[in-house]
């Protein structure tokens, strides 16, 4: 060693071993919190499937919910899931994205926008359970609406805008601002702008949102618990104004029961919401990827 | 471009700054001119007391250090710097002596006064598209096609890509995006083209080329240059205006600027003592 490497080694106390214990120890630690995450996730989702996957037949998939847990199926689930997607995409969509480009593209910056900003991020986590009281007092009673699939769409919408909004809002922040910029110099109106670029541009990141949106809105229990859609249904909706009833309201409904094979007839349907989520869930993934190889630089 | 005035059309003005009163240049009626500009970011101020003057087929270029101030001035040319939030601007901008900010409509002012931008920034459309689109949406009653070409053509990118005009412009090199994105400048017809550091992205062969295409756009358009590279303001430029630290210290001919600054901090800077 020279003189000078030798004074900068003394200026300098390494303590290298203890340096790298140490991030071995954290290592470990972080693998035994991703494996325990991991193994509770396993050993429930095999405790479904053995329970399932016994109930899970063609008759299950077309038949109503019945006492008879022989004769019962998830006709009237999966037919109200799927209206209640519809709806609640048909009210909250047009209004979220609409929101999220106001906010993005012309509200004026300043302290007013950062507090409905905040808001906004705090309603996305604001429990479930609140919104059905909402919707209880609102759709429900003071609109007369009845516990009807209008009711529970409309309370989904709630519950779902502020995740709309702000993933379009991330959404359209993720076009490169030179292609605003571009837009506006050659003379285009605000809305020239935002409907010939930044939407196109924007599309794959607004759609992915709108699925995990709606996938929350498939999942979710609590607030159709609290407008009252917790009845027994062996019929389809004929109108907006039908009860209704849903896959988690239908697992909520069994698992309740005190019958063993209720149990296997909940965890059956588990089975089915699961794949639907599952398959909602790819498609976001699969559109997000398409969208970072397409994304313009 | 019917409506402006022709630069044969000379009126005497004021004596624009930096330019000795006896030129032949200083009796030419000003394309654009700047009038005690001041401009802030929040409470910094950009801009201090900023005017100077634009002659019609000329290329101006604006140099100085970084953070001079001199990309501001140029977005303040086509209002270009409202869209940025907390901003503010005082003062005049005037073409063909109209009040940019108050007497004319910000569309029309960018319709008019064109942009090149430092990054090339295509659409992520093909050629044919990028060039259309502010044609198209600024109503344009011709022929498309004829357009394209046209502009394609002034921007030297033609030979390279008329046999790909519905290709993604993403696939062009740097340089041919940036070609693209001044063809696609052109397409709406401006009477003034400003520039801000069009060559800084660029390779010294395509920055050669550009250099040889400002040349030639200067023959019908007004251009505004921005660049930190003085080689490239004195070989492309015929007025030169120095700014430091969001001041203008310096305008004049370009020539005359690199061969007999008047102020030592121009001095300093062109003979690369500091910036």
């Amino acid at each position: 060693m020279t003189e000078v490497q030798q004074a900068v080694a003394a200026r300098f106390d390494l303590r290298l071993e203890r340096r790298r214990r140490l991030g071995q120890i954290l290592a470990v630690v972080l693998f035994f919190s991703t494996l325990f995450g991991l193994l509770v996730l396993t050993s429930l989702m095999v405790d479904v499937v053995r329970k399932g996957v016994p109930w899970l037949d063609w008759q299950f998939l077309t038949s109503y919910p019945s006492r008879n847990p022989e004769a019962a199926g998830i006709k009237s689930a999966i037919v109200g899931s799927f209206w209640l997607m519809l709806l609640t995409a048909l009210f909250s969509v047009p209004i979220g994205v609409g929101a999220a480009i106001y906010l993005e593209e012309y509200a004026p910056r300043g302290w007013f926008l950062r507090l409905i900003q905040l808001n906004i991020a705090n309603l996305a986590g604001i429990p479930s359970v609140i919104y059905g009281i909402l919707g209880l007092g609102l759709f429900v009673r003071f609109f007369a609406l009845g516990r009807s699939l209008l009711a529970g769409a409309l309370t989904m919408s709630l519950l779902v805008l502020p995740i709309i909004v702000i993933s379009t809002q991330e959404a359209l922040r993720a076009v490169p601002q030179g292609i605003r910029e571009s837009a506006y110099a050659l003379g285009a109106t605000r809305w020239q702008v935002v409907s010939n670029h930044l939407l196109p541009i924007a599309a794959p990141g607004i759609l992915t949102g709108i699925i995990l949106a709606l996938s929350r809105a498939v999942g979710e229990t609590a607030p159709l618990v609290m407008i009252g859609a917790l009845t027994f249904i062996a019929f389809l909706p004929e109108s907006l104004l039908d009860p209704f009833t849903v896959l988690p309201i239908q697992i909520f409904n069994w698992t309740a029961r005190p019958q063993e094979a209720f149990r296997g007839l909940a965890a059956a349907a588990i089975i089915v919401l699961m794949m639907f989520l599952f398959l909602m869930n790819l498609s976001a993934i699969l559109l997000r990827n398409y969208y970072e190889r397409h994304r313009p630089h | 471009m019917a409506d402006h005035v022709s630069p044969a059309e000379k009126v005497p003005t004021a004596e624009p700054f930096g330019l000795s009163r006896d030129s032949e240049a200083a009796r030419v009626r000003p394309k654009m001119e700047v009038r005690n500009l001041y401009f802030w970011y929040g409470d910094k101020l950009a801009l201090k007391d900023i005017s100077l003057q634009i002659l019609p087929n000329e290329v101006t270029a604006f140099i100085g250090p970084s953070g001079c101030g001199k990309s501001t001035l140029l977005r303040c040319l086509n209002r270009m710097n409202e869209l940025i939030p907390n901003t503010r601007m005082e003062g005049m901008v005037l073409l063909d002596d109209r009040d940019i900010y108050r007497e004319m409509d910000p569309v029309v002012v960018r319709r008019r006064v064109g942009m090149v931008f430092q990054k090339p920034n295509p659409f992520p459309k093909s050629i044919y598209q990028n060039v259309a689109w502010g044609a198209r949406i600024n109503g344009y009653r011709g022929n498309m096609d004829e357009l394209v070409e046209r502009c394609l053509r002034l921007a030297a990118l033609w030979d390279e890509v008329k046999d790909r005009l519905h290709e993604n412009a993403y696939g062009l090199s740097g340089g041919q995006q940036q070609r693209l994105c001044i063809a696609r400048a052109l397409a709406v017809e401006p009477e003034v083209l400003l520039m801000d550091e069009p060559a800084s992205a660029l390779d010294p062969i395509a920055t050669a080329k550009l250099e040889e295409t400002i040349l030639e756009l200067k023959k019908s358009y007004t251009i505004v240059i921005v660049t930190h590279n003085m080689h490239q303001a004195s070989r492309i430029s015929d007025a030169t205006a120095f700014f430091y630290m969001g001041e203008l210290v310096e305008m004049n001919r370009t020539d005359e600027l690199f061969t007999r600054p008047r102020e030592k901090r121009t001095e300093d800077y062109i003979t690369g003592r500091f910036g």
